[in-house]
């Protein structure tokens, strides 16, 4: 890799061994796809992905530490995951206690965020690019984020260029300024390796749609054609919300970092089908495919046939819209079975941001009447609890099943199981 | 016995028994349970090809890795504290995620390693077994003995 003199300054160690380890990791890792420099980062905030003081991620802290007691601080201001973790949802005493055991470094570890860089208290979300938040790149900035469905998102939906980064990683390309230049920064990386034909007799459920794309085309880019008929043509907040599930399923069933959809996200409106590779395979979905996908889903619940104990509805987390339009869908169903509240208990997590905008408005306090539970938490850090393993957890989003061992609904089942039938 | 190349990512001498998916490795989703385990076993769900096998120690061979991009961390971490597989050699070329978990371990412990091998090819996939001894060296050589 070709250094300017001010990277090779760095890597020399005149900045101290700290800062000298920082650009070496930076320089191993972009070594390892060929990246032949460093390009800067443009973007105005960088996105981390570790939000959560697990106690048994000692060795990050630890790092993190070093980084701090070096000088070695972003240079940019970041938003960061959700937190993992709020006594207001439902659970045990016993998952309580090893809640706390579990992220016993949490306190600690915000602690050191707040000294990196961490742009404010209210900044803890997986969905730091919608309005509410404000760390919306725009199209072509370089950023350096991790979480995948953050950066799914910002490379598709919104044009801006990052690679599917780690954690650490991400935080060390905020402190240096720069990133390594290849994949999904470059032209070339960016072109699609699928075309993908939906030829479904209606719209797909996102997250359905995303897992059966992840799941086949792993870490290529598809460009997806026809979903246009049912998303139409330009980039509407239903629209970015049906992508922002739809790319977290890709992001976390597969490990795809950029898709495009024809005539809709930004590079496929400008470039059509001239983003596509030569020789790009082809993956035909259906409705029967779908279906296929969905029923290869295990159930891994230490009794299949248990009535659920929890409901989590929200990874990403939810938009204002899906908040609304949830309040709508469970009021309704709730008064079409004769039932007051919620059957199973039910917790929707969103960022603080959209959850203050929420609350400003009579939908939060008719959510609350049916029994939901609104929180800022992320539903799979939360589960990350020895305690919730093999519990009755239902959910629609696929990142979440992925992670944890709750089972998937749609969310017309779902709707049906918390509002009517309890099991 | 047989003998496959691949490029080096984490250089490295060690000699383990194979444990294989021909899926995508889900980090997070695999090993999310490591600190609470007594061994590192896989938890992942969706991989019933390392579903509830032991990782920790293990030559573990694998396409490339898939999901959270708390991948690499985890990685870095289970090095450090021991629980990780002893190497890593993906058939494909490596990805972002595996990479930055080789190359953070590489970088920032002096005490524990993990010699990661990619791009060793279709076949070394397809010929590899769970069981099967394998034998990684500095060069990027790995043999694999049945």
């Amino acid at each position: 890799m070709e250094l300017t003199k001010e990277q090779q300054t760095i890597l020399n160690g005149e900045k101290g061994e700290t800062m000298a380890k920082v650009m070496k990791t930076l320089v191993q890792y972009g070594e390892v796809f060929g990246a032949e420099k460093m390009v800067p980062v443009t973007g105005d905030y960088g996105h981390l992905v570790l939000s959560f003081g697990l106690t048994f991620l000692g060795p990050v802290f630890d790092l993190y530490q070093k980084l701090i007691d070096e000088g070695c601080l972003s240079g940019q201001k970041f938003t960061c995951d959700p937190r993992p973790y709020d006594k207001n949802v439902p659970q045990s005493l016993l998952q309580k206690g090893v809640a706390k055991f579990v992220f016993g470094k949490q306190s600690r570890y915000e602690a050191q965020l707040a000294k990196l860089g961490l742009l404010d208290e209210d900044s803890y979300t997986c969905t730091c690019y919608l309005d509410e938040i404000g760390n919306t790149p725009k199209k072509g900035d370089v950023l350096s984020w991790a979480e995948s469905s953050a950066v799914v998102y910002a490379n598709s939906v919104l044009g801006a260029r990052c690679n599917r980064n780690s954690g650490i990683i991400e935080l060390f390309g905020s402190i240096a300024g720069f990133v390594p230049y290849f994949g999904l920064l470059t032209d070339e990386g960016r072109k699609a390796d699928w075309i993908v034909e939906l030829q479904t007799t209606k719209c797909p459920d996102a997250q359905i749609l995303g897992s059966a794309i992840g799941m086949k085309v792993m870490e290529d880019v598809p460009y997806v054609k026809g979903l246009d008929r049912y998303l139409g043509t330009e980039l509407t907040d239903k629209a970015k919300t049906y992508l922002k599930d739809f790319g977290a399923a890709t992001a976390s069933n597969g490990a795809v970092g950029l898709y495009h959809i024809d005539n809709l996200t930004p590079e496929a409106k400008e470039q059509g089908e001239s983003l596509i590779k030569e020789n790009a395979k082809v993956y035909v979905i259906d409705d029967a495919e779908l279906q296929r996908v969905k029923d290869g889903y295990p159930c891994i619940w230490k009794n299949k046939d248990a009535t659920p104990k929890m409901c989590f509805l929200g990874c990403p987390h939810m938009t204002l819209e899906q908040l609304k339009d949830w309040t709508d869908k469970i009021e309704a169903a709730l008064k079409d079975a004769g039932n007051e509240k919620v059957l199973i208990p039910t917790v929707f997590t969103a960022s603080t941001g959209v959850i203050k905008q929420f609350n400003k408005t009579p939908y939060a306090e008719r959510l609350k009447k049916t029994g939901v539970i609104v929180s800022f938490i992320c539903p799979l850090m939360f589960m990350d609890n020895p305690l919730w393993q093999g519990q009755p957890v239902i959910t629609s989003s696929n990142k979440l099943r992925t992670y944890t061992t709750a089972r998937f609904y749609n969310n017309d089942e779902i709707l049906q199981i918390i509002t009517k039938e309890g099991k | 016995m047989k003998e496959f190349k691949g490029r080096v990512i984490a250089a490295g001498d060690v000699t383990a028994e194979a444990v294989v998916t021909k899926q995508g490795f889900n980090t997070l989703a695999s090993m999310q349970m490591m600190f609470i385990q007594s061994k590192t076993k896989c938890v992942d769900q969706s991989n019933p090809d390392l579903y509830k096998k032991l990782l920790q120690g293990k030559a573990l061979c694998l396409p490339q890795t898939i999901g959270s991009t708390t991948g690499g961390m985890f990685l870095y971490s289970a090095v450090k504290a021991g629980k990780a597989p002893a190497c890593l050699l993906f058939s494909k070329e490596i990805d972002s995620l595996a990479a930055a978990g080789a190359v953070l371990a590489d970088v920032w412990s002096d005490d524990a390693k993990m010699p990661t091998i990619d791009k060793l090819g279709d076949a070394f996939l397809d010929y590899v077994q769970d069981g099967d001894r394998i034998t990684v060296k500095s060069d990027g050589t790995v043999i694999v003995e049945r």
